[in-house]
């Protein structure tokens, strides 16, 4: 019994030791944003006065109210062009009966092998020729087509739990299948249509190399690139570099708080970050 | 239900948007991209047929891309297990019932909903080698850190340490959902055995979590080949060339120098690498995945 304990009170010591590893650079990141130039080159943990200084210099620093807003912008019609389509192919997949549906769905998840580098290069070339380089179109209209194979994927995972009854039935009433989608089966699929819509905030809200290409006039600019920019400097200003952060962070760690059921279900389910 | 021609047609008509999708920027860029990797291309003017040129100057003269091979395998192999690991660690340290284990769930996780450019910038500080968290911490116990980023030798562990830090809660709950499937009286038999949590560990939540852990080996890979944003942002390569990375070397090519044929090929020659990796896995996995048939969901 008393080894017992005092094995339990050794693990517990051990997990507190391992949630200071992940929580201590969040703290240490905070507190630099909120120092005083003078005393970042000073290895004291906590600053004298607490200040907002550098939040105030980051908008001189880079025009990070139209970055913000075009992240926003492009985040914001990425996720209703992805949750819009996965649901729509989904539904395909999940609810209806088909010729070739099943083979059709094997591919879809195939493609999922297929590396983005093959690809890249010709769909720049695509965009190029089109005219929409230094455009948010290229960030925004694919996400109308599919939303990517896992989201589908993802959607059809759950829309394949909708009982068949209940869509035969709305089929003998007459509905069309345009409305048994749009009233009776998106309405139930809210836990995965917020997943998916979590994810794609994620993967748009932090997307450097997509910005990167297709973004190369300063004033397109998302915050990710900005960030980008602000740490390349030959001197970096760390405060201020760090309160960027923070605040980019923070939409991520409000929703991670808000949604964290979805958040966790995405994240057990696709693993999908980088 | 049966299908009927009109069902065929709306089936297809609701997949839809995914096959344009794919025709336009999947199956058409599979064929160009193939074309481009034969050709000089510098997208200003039209490709240029040239045969295996790119081919044999990558593979012969390119010493560039051999650093790039090496960097990024280093950092895969090292990379990989160090996360499977750690996380599988973790999980089965918050998988027993103890005091307040949920909340510590939650704070490992934390930092994985951190990536790409903020990662990046905030590690960036934290493994400054003067003022830096890290060494500060070190420091504390009384042991001098490395130079991290701006020491070729350190530069590839300080991103892996960064990636653990950053993947490991998030691998963490899928190792624990695995484990919390393994059913209890396997446990029990070794328990009357006289069995202790080793033993338990290497004769039941092992080989029951193998094929998840399998999947992770082969995602984990895929996903360590791909590095690229945190060598863009932390070190542009350097030093030394010592984090020239793959993808960075490859989008150097395309992007920087507009050499749209040789890229093309560096991005084929990782697709064949990344195939090779995975078929080695598969074949290796006979060795030590137990698929328990028909128990496991």
């Amino acid at each position: 019994m008393m080894q017992r304990q005092r094995e339990s009170s050794l693990i517990f010591i051990l997990m507190v030791v391992i949630a200071l590893f992940f929580l201590l650079p969040f703290l240490w990141v905070l507190l630099t944003s909120l120092k005083p130039e003078a005393e970042v080159f000073s290895r004291n943990f906590l600053p004298t006065t607490l200040q907002f200084d550098n939040y105030l210099q980051l908008f001189h620093k880079i025009p990070f109210l139209l970055f913000l807003r075009n992240s926003v912008f492009i985040t914001v019609i990425s996720v209703i062009g992805v949750t819009l389509s996965s649901s729509l192919v989904g539904y395909a997949f999940g609810c209806m009966n088909w010729r070739g549906r099943n083979s059709l769905f094997y591919f879809v998840i195939a493609t999922m092998m297929l590396p983005m580098q093959v690809t890249m290069i010709p769909v720049f070339v695509i965009f190029k020729e089109i005219g929409w380089l230094n455009s948010f179109k290229p960030l925004t209209v694919p996400m109308f087509l599919g939303g990517g194979a896992f989201n589908i994927f993802l959607m059809r995972q759950f829309f394949m739990t909708v009982p068949g009854s209940l869509l035969d039935a709305a089929r003998i009433d007459g509905c069309s299948e345009l409305a048994i989608y749009w009233k009776i089966v998106l309405p139930l699929a809210k836990p995965a249509l917020a997943t998916v819509a979590i994810l794609t905030f994620m993967f748009t809200w932090n997307d450097f190399l997509g910005p990167l290409i297709y973004l190369s006039d300063k004033a397109k600019g998302t915050l990710a690139l900005g960030l980008g920019q602000l740490a390349g400097q030959q001197q970096p200003e760390w405060a201020v570099l760090m309160a960027a952060s923070v605040l980019m962070m923070l939409p991520v760690i409000v929703i991670f708080f808000l949604f964290q059921k979805y958040f966790i279900q995405g994240f057990t389910m696709s693993g999908i970050k980088e | 239900m049966k299908t009927s021609r009109k069902n065929t047609l709306w089936g297809y008509l609701f997949a839809s948007p995914w096959i344009v999708g794919f025709l336009i920027f999947g199956l058409y860029p599979i064929f160009a991209s193939f074309y481009y990797s034969l050709c000089q291309y510098d997208v200003l003017r039209i490709p240029q047929f040239v045969g295996l040129r790119n081919y044999r100057e990558l593979l012969f003269q390119d010493h560039y891309f051999y650093s790039a091979v090496w960097n990024t395998l280093f950092y895969t192999f090292i990379r990989s297990p160090l996360v499977i690991i750690g996380s599988l660690a973790l999980a089965l340290i918050v998988s027993r019932a103890a005091r307040g284990v949920k909340f510590f769930r939650t704070i490992y996780f934390i930092p994985s909903i951190i990536s790409g450019v903020i990662l990046s910038v905030l590690w960036l500080w934290l493994l400054n080698p003067q003022y830096g968290l890290i060494n500060s911490a070190l420091q504390f116990f009384g042991l001098q850190g490395p130079l991290w980023l701006i020491d070729p030798s350190w530069s590839k562990p300080a991103i892996i340490l960064m990636n653990i830090w950053s993947l490991g809660g998030g691998r963490m709950l899928v190792f624990l959902a695995a484990i919390q499937n393994v059913p209890t009286h396997y446990y029990e038999a070794v328990e009357m055995d006289g069995g202790g949590w080793w033993a338990k560990f290497t004769n039941v939540t092992l080989p029951f979590i193998s094929p998840v852990l399998f999947l992770w080996f082969i995602l984990e890979v895929i996903f360590s080949l791909q590095v690229f944003v945190e060598a863009y942002v932390m070190t542009k390569g350097g030093p030394l060339n010592s984090t020239l990375f793959y993808n960075l070397y490859l989008y150097n090519k395309a992007f920087d120098d507009f050499d749209m044929g040789y890229a093309s090929a560096l991005a084929w020659l990782l697709f064949i690498l990344a195939g090779v990796i995975t078929f080695v896995q598969f074949r290796l996995s006979k060795r030590w995945v137990y698929y328990s048939g028909g128990a496991e969901k």
